[in-house]
């Protein structure tokens, strides 16, 4: 059986053609570099995203504070880290790399903020 | 007052999102002492800011990062090395003399002066104006890019239930935002037959959660008086007019549109640079420079790139020639021209000079399969694919460019068969 995949591991975005026999990856082409098969191979048996989104932030130099998942999570867990997320207020400052939740939705996986917060009064 | 600012300046940098910092840092490692990065947001970082996805840094960092991420290492690396940045402050206009006029929060008005300027103003989205679509004029009717900044810095939705015109990288990067704060993307909606931004973000924002991308379909009215009500859309016909007998309605609250980016070039415009009608920013020379001795110009407000990661280069680059300037090094004089033939929308920069490697990034006008470059008539590169989403980068080593001195260069796209 042949099945096609676009890469989504960074923007190249190549094509992928996959051979699969009896659930078997024989060949992957397509690919411009090997993270492109590891891509292929996870996405075909437990596809997975690093999920970005933001939480509440008390008085800081803006309301949100992004922040992401420091791996990847099942596909199938991504609205329930959303929804957790939707919860978590935090108090700035807030530096780049802290944790803000040190198990999002039971997967094991951390969430840090993607970027440093000053409070609100505080201007460069 | 407390804090005077300095008047004179080696390099000013009007911009601090990617361009200007990555602009700011070149300078300083060619050697300028005394730069600015003037921006007129609270803090430098530009859209990066509210680019919250990740996808970021692959190229100039080796890892993927967030843009808030990748703002944060310019923003880190500009401050260790001690650039002033002036915030909450605007570029009223620079005289061909380079004395810049400022209005800034903090100090008022002010008369700057610089050895060299580089305009790394970026780009802003085109509007509903820009493609004149009809109907009422209610709220509720927006670009992505405003929605993207409300929903991830504010902390406000745009609306409930949500239509996206254009398929640019933003539109389809806001649906699946959307959908996770729980809106209803109804749909998005592309003029084209090929979607226009990255491939990846079509599979991992719209496919990924089940968001139809209708192709060659446009927006025909727009209905509600106080708010969006209502869409009439309609699929095109081959020239890019809706077939109105093929139309049907959609229920909505807020229309985004997505529909491309243009360089933001008032100042450009006001200092007469030569400007680049397909590009929609300033020629420059190999050095960046433009047609304006001492003002150079880099990033999206020279031609908009798709990848932060090309704009970083191209700008560091530029910081690095202005500060030479300034510091009063001459460069020889480019000795080939370029211009755009066959299948290419545009090229970047308009000369080059032979004595050193060129970086060239250009983008075709139509998707193409099994192409192949030519530069003149001695040099060819072979590429899979092309499509206009995917800026493309040439680097032309001085052996490749010796054979063409003093010449007039076309590059231009072949290929066996049109893409889909
Ligand atoms: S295969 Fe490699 S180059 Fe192609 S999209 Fe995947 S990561 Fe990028």
């Amino acid at each position: 059986m042949k099945k096609e995949l676009i890469c989504i591991s960074c923007p190249m975005s190549c094509p992928l053609e996959l051979t699969i026999v009896n659930g078997e990856i024989l060949s992957i082409t397509g690919n411009r570099c090997k993270n492109g098969e590891i891509y292929a191979r996870q996405e075909l048996t437990h596809p997975q995203r690093v999920v970005t989104t933001t939480v509440a932030c008390r008085s800081g130099l803006w309301p949100r504070l992004p922040v992401k998942t420091i791996a990847a999570v099942p596909k199938d867990y991504v609205t329930n880290v959303v929804t957790e997320l939707h919860e978590v207020e935090v108090e700035a400052p807030v530096l780049l790399g802290q944790i803000i939740i040190e198990n999002v939705a039971n997967t094991g996986i951390a969430v840090i903020a993607t970027r440093s917060l000053p409070h609100e009064t505080v201007k460069e | 007052m407390k804090n005077q600012m300095r008047k004179n300046y080696s390099v000013i940098v009007v911009g601090g999102g990617p361009a200007g910092l990555a602009a700011a840092l070149g300078a300083r490692q060619a050697g300028a002492e005394r730069i600015l990065i003037i921006d007129r947001e609270v803090e430098t970082g530009g859209i990066l800011n509210q680019c919250i996805h990740s996808g970021f840094g692959l190229h100039y960092f080796k890892e993927e990062l967030t843009g808030p991420e990748y703002a944060e290492r310019f923003n880190q690396q500009v401050r260790s090395d001690k650039i002033t940045i002036l915030t909450d402050s605007y570029v009223l206009n620079i005289t061909p003399d380079l004395k810049i006029e400022v209005i800034s929060k903090k100090h008022g008005y002010l008369n700057l002066r610089a050895k060299a300027v580089v305009l790394a103003m970026g780009c802003r989205e085109r509007t509903r104006g820009a493609i004149r679509t009809p109907g009422f004029r209610p709220s509720g009717v927006m670009t992505a890019g405003l929605a993207q900044k409300m929903v991830n810095m504010k902390g406000v939705l745009p609306g409930q239930r949500v239509a996206i015109l254009g398929s640019g990288d933003i539109g389809m990067i806001m649906a699946r935002r959307l959908i996770l704060e729980g809106c209803q993307v109804v749909g998005v909606f592309e003029l084209h037959p090929f979607s226009s931004g990255l491939t990846r973000n079509k599979v991992q924002c719209l496919d990924d959660f089940d968001i139809p991308l209708h192709l060659s379909t446009t927006v025909a009215f727009i209905h509600g008086r106080k708010r969006v009500e209502r869409l009439t859309l309609a699929p095109v016909t081959t020239d890019y007019k809706p077939d109105l007998k093929q139309s049907w309605d959609i229920q909505c609250d807020t229309l985004l549109f997505s529909i491309g980016l243009i360089p933001e070039n008032e100042l450009s415009a006001r200092l007469r640079i030569k400007m680049d009608p397909a590009t929609g920013g300033p020629q420059v020379s190999s050095t960046m420079e433009t047609s304006l001795p001492g003002v150079f110009a880099c990033g999206n407000v020279l031609h908009v790139h798709d990848i932060v990661d090309f704009v970083s280069e191209e700008s560091h680059r530029a910081g690095r020639y202005a500060a030479e300037l300034a510091l009063g090094m001459r460069r020889p004089g480019d000795n080939i021209t370029l211009y755009p033939g066959e299948n290419i929308a545009s090229c970047t920069p308009h000369s080059l000079s032979s004595d050193r490697e060129q970086t060239i990034y250009l983008r075709v006008k139509q998707p193409v399969k099994d192409a192949t470059l030519k530069i003149g008539n001695r040099y060819e590169q072979k590429f899979r694919t092309l499509v206009p989403s995917e800026m493309v980068k040439l680097s032309l080593p001085p052996k490749v460019l010796n054979h063409f001195f003093g010449e007039q260069l076309r590059i231009e796209v072949s290929s066996e068969e049109g893409a889909q």
